[in-house]
Formats: C-alpha cells, sequence, structure tokens
C-alpha cells in the first residue's frame, strides 16, 4: 500500500515537472487542472456529462456481456452453433471499432440506440470468444454427475456451470469495462450532444487541453471507485472456496 | 431412458457396444453382456483392468446412449452414483453438494448420514479443504442421500491406501446392512467384491461378457482365512476357465 502511494506520488511529481518543461498551453500542472474539476463540478456540467457516459457504459456493457455470455456459452457447447456463429465473429472482431460506430451512425441516425449498439457491438465479439474458450473447458464428470443426479436445468446452470465460468466473465468483465469506456468516447465525440467524450471533442477544437485532462482524469476516478467497490467485493465473494495461498 | 426392469429388478441386456478407435475402425468393448439384479440386492462386477466396467456402468446410469440393447432399472430408476474419482462440486460446501443432489433429504437423514460417515465436523468444509478419503465419503453419502433405487459404484475405493479403504468398505457395507438398496459395484478388487455383495459377475476381459455368476452365502458378515481362501479360489478358477 506504502508502495502504490509512492508510485501515484511519483507520477504526481513527473506531471509537475513536466508541466513546467512544456510550459501551460501543452501540459497544465496538476493544481490547474484540480481547479477546473472543481469549477466543472460547481457548474453542474461535470456530474452531467459523466452521468450521461456512465450510462452509455453500463448499457452497453450489460447488453454485450449477457449476449456474449450466452452466444459463447451456446458456441463452446454445441458444434453447431460454433460453426454457424464463428464467421460472424471472425468479421466483428476484425472490423476496426470505427467503422462499426460511423456505420451505425449512418443507418442508425445520430440517436442514442445507435451509440450504444456500436459500443456493444465492438464489445460482443470479445466477450464471446472468452465465455467460448471457459464452456469448451467445461467438466465432462460434473455435467455426468448431474446428469446421473437429476439435476435440474435451473440448478445445473447456476450450480454446475456458472461458477466454472467465473473466472472467464470475471476476465470479459474486466477487459470489457475498460474497453466499453474508450469507446464509449469516441462514440460520444462523434455524434452525441454530451457526455465526457463530447466535451473532450470541444475541448480539442479549444486547444483546451486542462479541460481534456480535467474530463478524463474525474472519470478515471469514477471507474477505480467501481473497480475498488463493486467489482473486486463481487470477485472475491465468487471465489470464497479457493483455499487462500497463506 | 429405458423401461423400468419387471418387479422392481435391474435387468441388463447390452449386445452389443463398440468405441470407434483413434487410428480408425472400431473396438469392441462390450459383447452380449446380460444380468440381472434383485431388489435390495448388492452386485458386483468384477473383472480385469481394462475390461469394460466403467463403460458398462456408463451404459446402466443412462450416460451412454449409443450402444445395442437394453437396460431396465428397479422401481422409479431414481440413481445413486459414486464415480471413481469423487466428482463434487469445489464451490459449494459439503453439505450444499449433497443437498443439491437430494434436494428432497430431510435434516434428519443428512446428520444420521454425516454421523454415520464421519462428516458431521465437516458439512460446511469446501471440497478443497478435504483428503481424498473423506471426499470419497461425501460422494457416498451424496449417492446414498437420493434414496436411490438403483446405487451405482464404480471403484469407489480406489486409489486410498489400504487401511482407509478397508474401513470405508466395512462403513459401506454397514449402510447398506441398514438402509437395503439395490447396489451395483465394479471393482477388480475381488476381496472388496466378497466383502460387500449378495452375488458376484465374474467379466471376461475386452469384450466384456459375463463368464460366471458366483452366489455369496451369508453376505456382508465375518469370515475366517480359510472361508475366504477357499472362495477365492473358486473365483480364480472360474476367471481362468474362461
Amino acid at each position: 500500500m506504502a508502495l502504490r502511494l509512492l508510485s501515484l506520488a511519483l507520477m504526481l511529481v513527473a506531471w509537475y515537472v513536466g508541466a513546467q518543461v512544456a510550459g501551460p498551453r501543452m501540459l497544465p500542472d496538476p493544481q490547474s487542472v484540480a481547479l477546473m474539476v472543481v469549477s466543472e463540478a460547481q457548474s453542474g456540467a461535470l456530474a452531467f456529462n459523466l452521468g450521461a457516459t456512465l450510462l452509455r457504459v453500463a448499457v452497453a456493457f450489460f447488453l454485450a456481456m449477457a449476449l456474449g455470455s450466452i452466444m459463447g456459452l451456446l458456441m463452446g457447447r454445441y458444434q453447431v452453433a460454433d460453426w454457424l456463429g464463428d464467421p460472424w465473429l471472425v468479421v466483428l472482431l476484425n472490423l476496426p471499432a470505427l467503422v462499426i460506430i460511423v456505420l451505425a451512425y449512418v443507418w442508425a441516425g445520430l440517436t442514442e440506440t445507435a451509440a450504444i449498439a456500436a459500443v456493444a457491438l465492438n464489445k460482443l465479439p470479445i466477450a464471446t470468444v472468452t465465455v467460448r474458450e471457459g464452456a469448451r473447458s467445461l467438466d465432462r464428470g460434473l455435467d455426468d454427475m448431474a446428469q446421473v443426479f437429476r439435476m435440474g436445468a435451473w440448478v445445473r446452470m447456476r450450480h454446475v456451470v456458472l461458477p466454472q465460468l467465473a473466472p472467464y466473465l470475471a476476465a470479459a468483465g474486466r477487459s470489457g469495462l475498460s474497453l466499453v469506456w474508450k469507446i464509449v468516447l469516441i462514440v460520444e465525440l462523434l455524434g452525441r450532444p454530451n457526455g465526457v467524450g463530447f466535451e473532450i471533442g470541444t475541448a480539442f477544437q479549444l486547444f483546451d487541453v486542462t479541460r481534456i485532462l480535467a474530463y478524463a482524469l474525474a472519470f478515471v476516478a469514477v471507474m477505480l471507485v467501481i473497480e475498488t467497490f463493486l467489482v473486486q467485493p463481487i470477485e472475491r465473494h465468487v471465489t470464497r472456496w479457493r483455499p487462500r495461498t497463506a | 431412458m429405458s423401461p423400468v426392469g419387471d418387479l422392481g429388478r435391474l435387468e441388463v441386456s447390452v449386445k452389443h457396444k463398440a468405441f470407434s478407435a483413434a487410428t480408425g475402425g472400431t473396438l469392441r468393448v462390450i459383447d452380449g453382456l446380460t444380468f440381472s439384479l434383485g431388489r435390495g440386492e448388492v452386485g458386483a462386477l468384477v473383472g480385469p483392468s481394462g475390461c469394460g466396467k466403467t463403460t458398462l456402468l456408463r451404459i446402466i446410469a443412462g450416460l451412454d446412449p449409443d450402444y445395442e440393447g437394453s437396460v431396465g432399472l428397479p422401481d422409479h430408476g431414481r440413481l445413486g452414483m459414486v464415480f471413481q474419482e469423487p466428482r463434487l462440486l469445489p464451490w459449494r460446501t459439503l453439505e450444499q453438494n449433497v443437498r443439491l443432489a437430494a434436494p428432497n433429504a430431510t435434516d434428519a437423514d443428512l446428520d444420521a448420514l454425516f454421523a454415520a460417515l464421519g462428516l458431521s465436523a465437516h458439512r460446511h468444509h469446501y471440497p478443497g479443504e478435504l483428503s481424498l478419503g473423506l471426499a470419497r465419503r461425501v460422494a457416498l453419502a451424496r449417492a446414498f442421500a437420493v434414496h436411490p433405487d438403483l446405487l451405482l459404484l464404480d471403484e469407489p475405493f480406489v486409489s486410498l491406501d489400504d487401511a482407509l479403504a478397508l474401513r470405508l468398505r466395512d462403513e459401506l457395507a454397514e449402510l447398506v446392512t441398514r438402509r437395503p438398496v439395490t447396489t451395483l459395484l465394479v471393482t477388480h478388487n475381488v476381496e472388496e467384491a466378497i466383502a460387500l455383495a449378495d452375488r458376484l459377475f465374474l467379466l471376461s476381459p475386452s469384450p466384456a461378457r459375463v463368464i460366471a455368476e458366483v452366489p455369496i452365502e451369508r453376505p456382508r458378515s465375518p469370515r475366517s482365512p480359510e472361508e475366504l481362501a477357499a472362495l477365492r479360489g473358486a473365483i480364480a478358477r472360474k476367471l481362468k476357465g474362461a
């Protein structure tokens, strides 16, 4: 913990020194960025834009994770589903994020639906591939056990299958959350009238580096809070059965 | 699933079972294997390793539908099974493992089972915290807790040390005596089969069929060394004569 704080302090020092060298136009010092965060917070703009972005992140993330988990599970367990789904997956995986976003806006207009669909589509194939890997490595022995003891479909899913998928779901969720929020910013930059991405786009046109840093750091702070108070406790709960290494 | 056996008997008739070998061609594992077991009896399938015993058990358990023949399960066909490995859910406690397989088991019933198998102190432990011997007992408790119409045991004491295997065998014999259930035991250990079963079915090397049926007098009761030696000798002769 002490080392982490030390490392963080070093980062701030480096930033401060860099600001002195580069000048306030290229890299404003930490103090002026902090002041910008406070003034944006006071006007209510910060909360409004953070909220808008967070909502998009949440909806796109859950859509992509839910669909990706279902598809991954089907493709991992049934060969036919894998054959059918794999070409789509390869196409989606290799389509640049920007192409998906632009096409979504062209086809569905500059709407909220298009924005969220574009983000979800970008995340979907990665979630699917990760969960498929998990579904392929499901323990056949436990499957047989569940069948012999005639466990119902829900019991099997909840107590036999999902716990085995948990590490894969966690991996997909972890990488997914950071990916989704980065793509949400691009989507906002290109076609939404609010959100962190929109603010950064405006600041870019005005060459306002202070504002760019203020919004970016504020959002990173929000994601850190989510990681610490939501993701990590869930992970601890899911892995409680593992013998602790001393 | 197969039709229910006559009068609660287990009726097994596997005409043919083969696997396609990795190198091409087929591998005959079972050929014309027939036997039946009365309600409440303990039968032991004894045969050399690799003769298709586990395959046969999987067919009877309904896990492998790809065979020629028929299997009639006793009564309602409710199964309890102990696999070669314990096959517990590592993310659930012992008690949850048993309850998930046997949701209708009463508290009193579970208390008695756990006590009989020496598991009472471990109810809330996770399987990763247990020795193999204890995990095997949990698998036994799970199989008994469902009140099965047929109990299937696939080499339940393999890879335990001799003393522990002997103790578990005695505990199992006592459980079967106390709550009679039609049981099919698969083993390569003749002594184990004699100690537990009402009748032995001796299997030939692969492809497996039944070469002799040996009823055991006074099953699950103490035997003098001479009596045991005579029984083993008779069985060895039958196995060789095949």
